[in-house]
């Protein structure tokens, strides 16, 4: 257990062992590895003297903590009241398409992650998305495939118009 | 004068012959909205591309990054000072844009105006002059008076305009006093339930405990709103001195920002900020060379919406689940580490400075009875302007959406209202005259919440909507009570079975019944007002509720399993390819005649057709019920009306 708790470290090293730190030290893990492995709730139970039920307890309650490596684009469908007005279930359901992903997971080749999330704050430009921290404002089905090529250019296949979007 | 009012005005004096050396420049200064919505519309790409256009022409002026005045459909926005000549702002900037404005009015005298707004200040002749504008007419801007003007980096910004008086101030007068004059002005905490602060203030003073916390609650949960990012990541001093003043009223020594880590740049500008405070001794230990101790920590939260509940909000700072505990004890008695706290929203901390300026008689002064000084809406939706507005309590929701919103986007009509975010109401265009204030918006079925206000047109369904609502609600709800963990479930499943064409008679009935019963059986306030949307759809819009159980149609044309779409043959210009080529379920194919068809049964509606088609022919169209199109072949007789427009 001690070798387990020296891969997490540099974040616990900094920390205080009180179990108050558990919310941010479980962020700090996922700042890092993208992702909070079984390795990690054990390490912070261990770190903190409680139980590793009581981590992934309070892990699993928060909706930012995540539980498998995202993928290395990841994408973000606003679900918020504004994009759901404005069509937004439309923009996830073309985007789960277009990836071939279910929402909430990971491409097989790690390449994208698909997730739904409630609201970025961008509700005057809704319906957007946002892939790799850039925001995609006013979406359309047809503009999903036009903002995919931008990110990652098809292997081969019928030469599209590649635009960029407006952001 | 006092050794801390000494220092402050130093502090003071510095800032503004800063301020005024950049502000007051003999070279231009180009002012860029870079908060959250402007760099989604791209206001970053902007701020590049002015930097290489001054470099290129070698042309003199100063750049800084401002954060937003909530016109957020206008952004990017540019605004560009000039010397002995009047202020420009200029909207929906491009890099297109950049040369001619530089050009134009950084070397040139050609002020741009047909790429304006108008003019800020200093006339100009024809343009129009922004602040005489109708809608600021209905505006009063006390929070948000400098957003968008100053660089929220810069400390010395919010210095210069007086910032920080109201602490020295405050230092000077007993905390009774103070309590005393936020109780006089009638502030009611801003984060939607509306408890008066000083009465809060007062308990959390009264209690014998050494140790006592001040916490500000920016867990801005409520998707439609976003005024509370808007003042942290526009002009976040102001909040930090409201919460020093907070904690020197109540007898706390340490303050917490529990904020969503859903707004990074927020976090960002906020440690600078604290950073800049600490430094200048306006924070932190010997404030002001007081010996008065206070300082602040960043919290970042983990997602729940249920956080923004004040109980379930210290217990996710505890670093527990977020779960909400019975009241009493109210935080004020027992809050944080069970030690009295003081937790409030962003806004009501950052009317505390403003009332110990101006007086508590003149906040008092402002709004209606009940409801003291000004409220801040985000105005999202279908009205033609959207972002940020601030008013007096009192104003009208038509005022709002008319005046301040300037009114529905074109070929649209008014439906309906959704206030207070998904455990808010939506109210009919019958409610338009009603007053937003804490009691009004009660007694019409809705509730002040955050403050979002999403504008619905015919084009949204109001059914539909409250499923959304639902689900939102059910997904949040923590678990702890039954009524709301089970109780929204249930109302999600009756909403499916409604929305997809199998609903019955007695649903609405028994949505009502299951709507009352949670609000009666939950502990917090997402539980008690989980069930409001579904409520107020059903006492102001029953009929859709009933065109959807009693004949499967969906009068807005949203629920995918009551609609067809269906391209008129009349419109189709049969030469174009688009609809085919989007299809992504090859359910499209052409006729002899080079006409478009759907293969209903191959249609997976997702709507590209109808987004590809090109506007002048617009020839894609949605029908409900599904039974509407007409069956393929010779029989074809009755061409079904457009279901849209």
């Amino acid at each position: 257990m001690e070798e387990l708790e020296q891969t997490y470290d540099d974040i616990l090293k900094a920390e205080r062992k009180d179990r108050r730190r558990l919310v941010t030290i479980l962020q700090d893990v996922q700042r890092k590895y993208g992702y909070i492995s079984k390795e990690a709730m054990l390490a912070t139970a261990h770190f903190l003297g409680i139980t590793p039920g009581a981590v992934y307890g309070v892990a699993t309650f928060y909706n930012q903590f995540r539980f498998i490596p995202p993928g290395k684009n990841d994408v973000k469908v606003c679900m918020g009241t504004a994009c759901h007005l404005a069509g937004g279930k439309l923009v996830l359901e073309a985007m789960s398409r277009e990836l071939d992903l279910e929402v909430g997971s990971v491409s097989t080749d790690r390449e994208f992650s698909l997730e739904r999330v409630a609201c970025i704050g961008c509700c005057a430009l809704a319906p957007v998305v946002e892939i790799n921290d850039t925001v995609y404002p006013r979406m359309t089905p047809p503009k999903v495939e036009e903002v995919l090529v931008t990110i990652k250019p098809p292997v081969a296949g019928p030469e599209g118009e590649e635009q960029v979007a407006d952001g | 004068m006092a050794e801390k009012d000494k220092a402050l005005q130093a502090l003071q004096d510095k800032a503004r012959s800063e301020w005024e050396a950049l502000y007051r420049s003999d070279i231009p200064h180009i002012l860029i909205g870079t908060a959250t919505c402007g760099r989604a519309a791209g206001a970053m790409a902007v701020v590049d591309a002015f930097k290489a256009e001054l470099a290129r022409r070698k042309a003199k002026a100063n750049l800084s990054e401002v954060g937003c005045v909530g016109l957020c459909s206008l952004e990017p926005l540019v605004t560009i000072i000039k010397p002995d000549s009047f202020t420009v702002c200029y909207n929906n900037v491009d890099p297109s844009k950049v040369p001619t404005l530089v050009e134009g009015y950084i070397e040139g005298d050609d002020p741009c105006l047909d790429l304006a707004i108008g003019t800020v200040e200093g006339g100009g002749g024809d343009a129009v002059s922004i602040p005489e504008l109708e809608r600021f007419e209905h505006e009063h801007r006390i929070l948000l008076r400098n957003c968008g003007y100053n660089n929220p980096r810069e400390i010395g910004h919010y210095l210069a305009s007086g910032g920080y008086g109201s602490l020295a101030r405050a230092l000077s007068m007993s905390p009774e006093d103070i309590l005393d004059e936020v109780e006089k002005s009638g502030l009611r905490g801003r984060g939607g339930a509306g408890f008066p602060t000083g009465t809060k203030w007062r308990i959390c003073r009264q209690e014998k405990s050494k140790t006592k916390y001040v916490i500000c609650n920016a867990d801005e949960g409520d998707p439609g709103a976003f005024m509370d990012r808007v003042v942290l990541e526009s002009d976040p001093q102001q909040l930090l001195e409201g919460m020093v003043i907070a904690g020197y009223a109540v007898g706390a020594g340490e303050g917490y920002i529990y904020i969503r880590s859903e707004y990074p740049l927020a976090v960002e500008i906020l440690r600078i900020a604290i950073g800049q405070a600490r430094a200048n001794k306006l924070l932190g230990k010997d404030i002001l060379g007081t010996g008065f101790n206070f300082d602040i920590e960043i919290i970042e939260g983990a997602g729940a919406f249920v956080c923004g509940e004040e109980t379930a909000l210290i217990a996710s700072l505890e670093g527990k689940r977020g779960m909400p505990q019975p009241r009493p004890p109210f935080p004020a008695v027992s809050g944080l580490w069970n030690e009295p706290t003081a937790i409030d929203n962003v806004k009501t901390f950052v009317y505390i400075p403003l009332i110990l300026e101006h007086g508590a008689d003149w906040f008092a002064g402002i709004g209606t009875k009940g409801s003291k000084g000004t409220a801040v809406f985000a105005l999202a939706g279908s009205t033609i302007y959207t972002g940020l507005a601030e008013v007096e309590m009192g104003t009208t929701l038509q005022e709002l959406i008319y005046d301040i919103g300037g009114g529905i986007k074109a070929d649209r009509n008014f439906k309906g209202v959704q206030i207070g975010g998904p455990s808010g109401g939506c109210l009919p265009e019958s409610m338009l005259q009603t007053p937003v204030d804490f009691d009004s918006l009660k007694k019409a079925g809705a509730i002040m919440g955050s403050g979002g206000i999403i504008t619905m047109d015919e084009g949204n369904c109001m059914v539909d909507t409250a499923k959304f609502m639902i689900d939102f609600n059910q997904k949040e709800s923590c678990g702890k009570c039954t009524h709301c963990r089970i109780g929204t479930a249930q109302m999600l499943d009756i909403l499916e079975r409604i929305t997809t064409g199998r609903g019955k008679i007695g649903d609405i009935d028994l949505l009502v019944e299951l709507g009352e019963d949670i609000k009666l059986g939950s502990l917090c306030g997402l539980g008690r007002t989980a069930p409001n949307p579904v409520l107020t759809t059903i006492r102001y819009f029953r009929d859709e509720y009933e065109a959807h159980i009693l004949e499967k149609r969906c009068p807005a044309l949203v629920c995918k399993d009551l609609i067809a779409y269906y391209i008129l043959p009349q419109k189709c210009q049969k030469g174009c390819d688009h609809c085919v080529l989007s299809c992504p379920v090859e359910a499209i194919s052409t006729d002899e005649k080079g006409l478009k068809i759907i293969d209903q049964s191959k249609c997976s509606k997702c709507g590209n057709c109808e987004a590809i088609c090109p506007p002048e022919y617009d020839a894609v169209t949605r029908l409900s019920p599904v039974d509407l199109v007409p069956v393929a072949g010779p029989a074809q007789k009755a061409q079904p009306k457009e279901g849209k427009e």
